[in-house]
């Protein structure tokens, strides 16, 4: 798995490439943290090469809900294949996570 | 028609076994949706063995059989270093709870539970088999 990140008037941008598994959720884990650590209170997580997802991976994002709400931070995850999203919405995250279309949503999700 | 492969503990193996459950489920009448359901379910039952019982210790194996029956998937997970982990004694954690204590673990066994229609653990001969069955139509 590769991790792309870039920000964009204040927007941090997290790009995840290939499987989110057991060997790879701490990359993610890591770069969350950091951008939570450097005070980002805007985070996009664009999933448009997120091939696979194991809850390790989804226990990335669980973990930081409760933060997300904590620091008022707003994050959206976009550009999500059917089959990534239907892992989140096995364990209902896809009504606790922001999860939109494409940026455009997403942009506009975290107003 | 049976399936069967046996792999190393190796992080890096995890996702041979997930080639290796997709290129199986391809010739069954499943959606892209419900193969990476299942795919996901074993590949959970393995990353849980490879790390909390083998420890990614290279010289220990897991074995990965798929049967296909007229109206179900069996997958068989075994694995020959007993433990005594017992399913029927796992208490699952809500999402709640979960999400509260910010755990970032809990959810493989969750996830398998929900996706597949039935879950053991046989014991015997020195070895646990982890079978789990998913019916399926024929529609």
């Amino acid at each position: 798995m590769q991790i792309k990140e870039y920000t964009e008037k204040n927007i941090h941008t997290i790009e995840i490439i290939g499987d989110l598994d057991a060997s790879s959720a701490i990359q993610l884990d890591q770069v969350l943290e950091k951008a939570l650590q450097d005070g980002r209170k805007k985070i996009l997580i664009d999933c448009q090469n997120l091939m696979y997802i194991a809850s390790a991976g989804l226990g990335v994002f669980v973990s930081h809900i409760e933060t997300f709400k904590e620091q008022n931070i707003h994050c959206a995850l976009y550009n999500m294949s059917d089959k990534v999203k239907n892992i989140f919405q096995i364990l209902g995250l896809d009504s606790l996570l922001v999860i939109v279309k494409d940026r455009e949503t997403a942009l506009h999700s975290i107003q | 028609m049976i399936y069967y492969y046996k792999i190393n503990c190796l992080p890096k193996n995890l996702k041979l076994i997930r080639e290796f459950v997709t290129s199986a489920l391809r010739n069954m009448p499943l959606s892209d949706i419900e193969i990476n359901q299942l795919v996901l379910a074993v590949d959970e039952i393995c990353t849980n063995l490879m790390v909390h019982t083998h420890h990614y210790n290279p010289n220990n194996f897991i074995e990965v059989s798929i049967s296909q029956f007229p109206e179900a998937i069996q997958f068989e997970i075994i694995d020959k270093n007993i433990t005594d982990f017992d399913i029927t004694q796992y208490k699952f954690s809500g999402m709640t709870k979960i999400i509260q204590e910010r755990r970032k673990g809990g959810l493989g066994l969750l996830l398998v539970h929900k996706i597949m229609d039935k879950v053991e653990i046989q014991r015997e001969n020195c070895q646990n088999t982890w079978r789990l069955l998913k019916t399926i139509s024929q529609n």
